[in-house]
């Protein structure tokens, strides 16, 4: 039955390798669909759009938007609540919690590499994410379809898009903290704290501070798009009309300055947000930490 | 076949693996013997390359940090308890095993059947009793049919039949030629598992022996608990006394304390004495 070390022959690449890649991507995304969290999280996200969707009624105009605009406006704050703690949750969890229990230890026992395992575990939460996303706004767009809209399907679908971004960039600073926490539960508490920290703190500190220390325009616009959600919004908001004359001076600034490249200058800004923790978090979780 | 030199593992100042130098060679089957906080497990955990340490570990020539997933090629782990992947059931774990190692489904149906669980790859991984989930661990180690087995506590969570069990297999491997380590704190499991036992103590090796003459190399003691015919216990515990044995009287016989190999000599001081031994079991 065994082969005797004499036969042994061991043609294993130390390269990483997509298929074990795909392997642990794959069984992630088993797991996010046995998951309840992540029905309830799909199902909470797909009920509120829905609900959003309806109250946009029909002919109604706010801002100038259509139906699709209206709708897509509603879940761009609907987004910026959710999805950054869906993110951060699910990624901050994973590791953690694989480490907690041992399944982590369990999976590199096998001859597989930190940074396959790591890639691996990313690619499939993404995917569960797009899946949570884009269900939502399917939901929400069949919806606002069904009153008629269209002029604004772009904007909606690009919303779309940079909602998952959003959710992926939470992803990436949710593995971040994993690789920083010993427990699953200490992970999801520092990911809260962030969460709040991002969605409620980072706006109210940047008002506050600008109110008290009457913080120049500039300075305003610069340390809006350092948080990321808050730079999620600036990109979501300029789809409607490509103008940010709703965030007031800041917004009038931002236009001034950068003109028809602020567009492209907020998406890049999100998509740093994309790429930077995660490739910290791998840096750390690959470099050979205890598991 | 496998060559650790000068492992040490630190958390923080505290030296848990310290200066440990082995080799094991093709086929042997070694424990690592010692009580909690031993380093044993540590010694495995380095070995698969989940832990970072200072020192080389090489697997037929390998380095286990630099060439890890070569190393793990090589090796089936067996880990103290199974409990993750709770909501998977068992065929869709073995599976993910086997996709991990490039390996296709016959071999799944194939080490199911080696290890008694076919009839409940279709059960979740949480309803499996622990002698079960411990027969997961070791078909998922199986999966590659590797010529090395790491068994961490392969028994330290098992009532007695499980236990029992899991032996029967494990003694099964090691004929077939397998390498075996072994981390345990039971001398009768490692009697019956290893060809060579490596005592460790704070991180350090203390005793390498052959697993008969473990507990003598250690000096480690046990009580006799003699079931006795009616009425012969007083007259047991004169006899075991007088003859220089520390011995108590316990409900239908006596406790007599014994050195590892002095256990003939307190049961022929009875027979000698013309009392009749009904049953007896060894306590550590």
């Amino acid at each position: 039955m065994t082969a005797s070390p004499a036969e042994v022959q061991v043609t294993v690449s130390e390269r990483p390798e997509l298929r074990l890649i795909a392997a642990v991507a794959k069984k992630e995304i088993a797991d996010a669909v046995r998951s309840k969290w992540f029905w309830l999280w799909a199902g909470a996200f797909a009920v509120l759009a829905a609900i959003l969707a309806s109250s946009a009624l029909p002919g109604s105009q706010v801002a100038g938007f259509g139906s699709f605009g209206r709708t897509a406006a509603s879940l761009v704050a609907l987004a910026q609540i959710i999805i950054p703690l869906m993110g951060l949750t699910l990624g901050a969890y994973s590791l953690a919690g694989q480490r907690e229990t041992g399944a982590l230890r369990f999976l590199l026992s096998h001859p597989i590499s930190r940074t396959e395992a790591f890639w691996g575990t990313y690619i499939g939460l993404a995917t569960a994410l797009f899946a949570t996303v884009f269900g939502g706004f399917g939901v929400a767009g069949v919806i606002a379809a069904a009153q008629g809209g269209g002029a604004d399907a772009a904007s909606f679908v690009r919303i779309a898009i940079l909602s998952w971004l959003l959710a992926i960039a939470m992803l990436g600073i949710g593995l971040l903290i994993s690789t920083f926490t010993a427990s699953g539960s200490s992970a999801i508490g520092t990911s809260i704290f962030v969460w709040l920290g991002l969605v409620f703190l980072g706006d109210l500190g940047v008002m506050g501070t600008a109110v008290a220390t009457k913080m120049p325009v500039s300075a305003l616009f610069i340390s809006a798009v350092f948080n990321p959600v808050e730079a999620f919004r600036l990109a979501a908001l300029t789809a409607f009309d490509g103008s940010l004359d709703v965030l007031g001076p800041a917004g009038q600034y931002a236009v001034d300055s950068f003109g028809e490249s602020l567009d492209v200058l907020l998406i890049a800004v999100v998509a740093v947000w994309v790429v930077a923790p995660v490739s910290v978090a791998w840096w750390r979780f690959s470099k050979g930490g205890d598991v | 076949m496998i060559t650790i030199s000068d492992l040490t593992k630190r958390y923080g100042k505290t030296a848990v693996v310290d200066d440990f130098n082995l080799s094991i060679a093709e086929g042997e089957s070694v424990a690592l013997w010692g009580p909690n906080g031993a380093g044993k497990t540590t010694v495995v955990r380095c070995l698969l390359g989940l832990v970072s340490y200072e020192g080389t570990i090489t697997v037929n020539g390998a380095d286990a940090r630099s060439s890890g997933k070569t190393v793990r090629s090589q090796m089936g782990y067996v880990p103290q308890e199974l409990s993750f992947y709770d909501d998977m059931r068992v065929v869709d774990l073995l599976d993910y095993s086997a996709a991990l190692r490039r390996i296709g489904p016959d071999r799944v149906d194939e080490v199911t059947e080696t290890v008694g669980l076919t009839p409940h790859t279709s059960k979740k991984v949480r309803e499996l009793s622990g002698g079960l989930k411990q027969r997961l661990g070791i078909a998922s180690a199986l999966l590659p049919d590797p010529p090395i087995l790491l068994l961490d506590e392969p028994t330290s969570n098992l009532d007695a039949r499980a236990r029992d069990q899991a032996i029967g297999i494990l003694e099964g491997l090691r004929h077939e030629g397998r390498t075996l380590v072994v981390t345990s704190h039971h001398i009768e499991e490692v009697g019956m598992l290893v060809d060579r036992v490596v005592a460790m103590e704070e991180g350090r090796i203390t005793v390498e022996c052959d697993p008969t003459d473990l507990a003598e190399q250690l000096g480690l003691r046990a009580w006799l608990h003699l079931i006795l015919e009616n009425g012969s216990a007083a007259k047991a515990l004169d006899v075991l006394q007088v003859g220089g044995f520390e011995a108590k009287r316990n409900s239908r016989g006596v406790l007599v304390e014994v050195s590892a190999q002095g256990k003939g000599e307190a049961i022929a001081a009875l027979q000698h004495a013309g009392i009749t031994i009904e049953d007896l079991e060894v306590w550590r």
